[in-house]
């Protein structure tokens, strides 16, 4: 049975002190609920600043919530986990160990008594399914920008987490190299059923990889402004999503989101009944006959 | 290009070469147009030093020196008494004075810089006390060493320690601090358990600021036991320079001069060469 609160955050809020002495302090986000399915891939989208890489290190356990909880599985989370892996938006790995080392320090981390063969060929099956090759003992300074990643995400995997959190993992990169690490990585959590969270500025990757996007409103004190279903079908992939009917509408609906709508949030909740703890769910389609997904599901035609 | 680069180094390598033989040249030309006599002395000051300070010139010749160097690497190792050991063995003392010392210093001061980098609370706590030792001349501290430990050897070693811990100390606890958050935070993610942490990814993440410490630390080390001998006498080769010039001779002085340089730039090559090995690009 699918688990449909696996990730449950519940009322999380972060405020930081104020940058001058004696100055108000700063609420980042305030009243975030969303829960994310077991085997599902969530992204949240957002502007700069707005406390999405606050909100992921909350999620992984690195920093601690001012107010509020997150349940993963059942059981109350504060601590990071090996359960939770972070692909990070620096990748993050350390310059002074090859991409073999810095792979196999975080598998002998999860599986503390295997001997050194196991762990290394444990290692050398997420380098392989990166497709990383002949790269296994170059330091990270030796490595392009999207092989850095890819061993950032082959760390992350070799742990055989849970869940998946990712920090735009493919922000730095060109196009070509993106869209062929996102076919990569969605091939992968379709495999393996991950459950993945991840923050993006990519409109089209969330379409593209999400199952559900979580649109967050401009901070401070941002909020959860809706939660978008993926009106397009869960097979689809880079080279045709776009010929999709829905896929207009999506977009469309993305994009007004983060070109208006993510500052006028103040004004359109006082003329609507808000509710933080049931964020609006919006299912853009071409075709108003689409079945309706939940009791709150607003649909939202183009066409 | 590296035939550009190789051709480069031969070119800075004979100007070198070139440099030195002008320096010798022009020493050589000085010290002829003395004519071989000793400069004008004080009268009293000739009388004090007896007859065979004169007719003798001051300033040795490249070549006198030359072959005292080469008589002092032929035969370093002689002892005939107190006053009259093989250079090599002064260099010995001295090395060994300076190991011991500084071995003490990287004991204390790596720990103990660790726990700085870490706590910003230790660090505050220490830092006025630290700041007030740490401009303290190494040597100002022999007398005090000197009454209680009354070895001066062992003294010496002692004002190594004191002035080798500082420069590491304060190195190896900013190199502490500032280890990148995300390297950390990745430990986290994989539930690294603090030791495990310590010797895995802050120590090789700090190591070249450490070993920077370490460099300056042996520099000023070195510096400072010539000083150091040269207070206490006994052996090593600040002794040596100090007898050699109540011996007034000039040329062994000069020799002197000349191994502590290139001893000094061994010890610093050594730590250069851990460095490279502990160095990353990031
Ligand atoms: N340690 C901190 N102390 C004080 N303020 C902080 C701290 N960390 C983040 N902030 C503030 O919180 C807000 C959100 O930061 P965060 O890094 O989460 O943004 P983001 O949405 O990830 O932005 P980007 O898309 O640019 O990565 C920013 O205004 C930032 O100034
Ligand atoms: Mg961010």
């Amino acid at each position: 049975m699918i688990d449909e609160k696996y990730i449950s955050t519940q009322g999380l809020s972060r405020v930081f002190p104020s940058p001058e002495k004696l100055g108000e302090p700063v609420t980042v986000f305030s009243d975030i609920w969303f829960n994310v399915k077991q085997g599902e891939f969530v992204c949240l989208i957002g502007h700069s600043g707005c406390g999405k890489t606050t909100l992921l290190n909350i999620l992984a356990g690195l920093d601690q919530a001012s107010d509020g909880y997150i349940i993963v599985d059942g059981k109350e989370q504060n601590k990071p986990s090996l359960d939770r892996a972070v692909v990070f938006q620096s990748h993050a790995l350390m310059p002074w160990m090859t991409v073999m080392q810095n792979i196999s320090y975080a598998v002998k981390s999860k599986f503390k008594s295997w001997s050194k063969a196991k762990i290394e060929a444990h290692a050398q099956k997420y380098i392989d399914l990166v497709g990383l090759k002949n790269a296994n003992n170059k330091k990270p300074s030796q490595l392009s920008g999207g092989m850095k990643q890819r061993v950032g995400i082959a760390r992350a995997l070799s742990v055989q987490p849970k869940i998946l959190l990712l920090d735009e993992p493919f922000s730095a990169l060109d196009a070509l190299t993106r869209g062929n690490l996102q076919e990569e990585l969605l091939n992968i959590c379709r495999q393996t059923k991950q459950t993945v969270f991840m923050i993006t500025h990519d409109i089209d990757e969330a379409i593209l990889l999400a199952n559900r996007v979580i649109l967050m409103t401009n901070g401070p004190n941002a909020k959860i402004r809706e939660i978008v279903q993926n009106t397009l079908p869960d097979d689809r992939c880079r080279n045709t999503v776009h010929r999709h009917p829905n896929y207009y509408p999506m977009r469309n609906h993305l994009m007004d989101f983060l070109v208006a709508r993510s500052e006028t949030f103040a004004e359109e909740i006082s003329r609507s009944d808000y509710d933080p703890k049931n964020p609006p769910i919006v299912a853009p389609s071409a075709n108003l006959e689409t079945e309706m997904e939940s009791e709150n599901t607003t649909h939202i035609s183009l066409v | 290009m590296s035939s550009i680069l190789s051709n480069e180094k031969i070119k800075a390598f004979l100007l070198s070469i070139l440099i030195f033989v002008v320096f010798v040249l022009l020493w050589q030309a000085i010290v002829s147009s003395l004519g071989g006599e000793a400069p004008e002395m004080d009268p009293e000051y000739a009388a004090l030093m007896g007859a065979t300070a004169k007719g003798a010139s001051a300033i040795p010749s490249p070549g006198d020196v030359g072959s005292e160097i080469w008589g002092h690497i032929a035969d370093p190792f002689y002892d005939a008494g107190p006053n009259d050991k093989g250079v090599g063995i002064q260099l010995a003392y001295s090395v060994g004075r300076v190991s011991i010392g500084f071995g003490f210093a990287i004991v204390v001061a790596i720990p103990l810089g660790f726990l700085i980098g870490m706590s910003p609370l230790i660090y505050r706590a220490l830092d006025p006390f630290i700041q007030i030792m740490k401009p303290i001349s190494p040597l100002a501290w022999m007398p005090l060493a000197l009454y209680t430990i009354k070895d001066s050897g062992i003294s010496s070693i002692f004002v190594i320690f004191i002035c080798s811990v500082w420069p590491m100390l304060l190195n190896t606890a900013f190199g502490v601090s500032t280890v990148r958050k995300e390297w950390i935070n990745v430990s986290k993610t994989l539930e690294v358990k603090p030791f495990r942490q310590a010797l895995t990814v802050i120590l090789p993440a700090a190591a070249p600021t450490i070993m920077t410490g370490m460099r300056i630390a042996i520099g000023i080390a070195w510096l400072v036991i010539v000083a150091a001998e040269m207070l206490v006498g006994g052996t090593g080769i600040g002794y040596f320079v100090w007898n050699e010039w109540n011996n007034l001779s000039i040329t062994n002085v000069i020799a002197a001069i000349f191994f502590i340089g290139m001893i000094g730039m061994l010890l610093d090559q050594v730590l250069a060469q851990i460095s490279r090995l502990v160095a990353y690009e990031d």
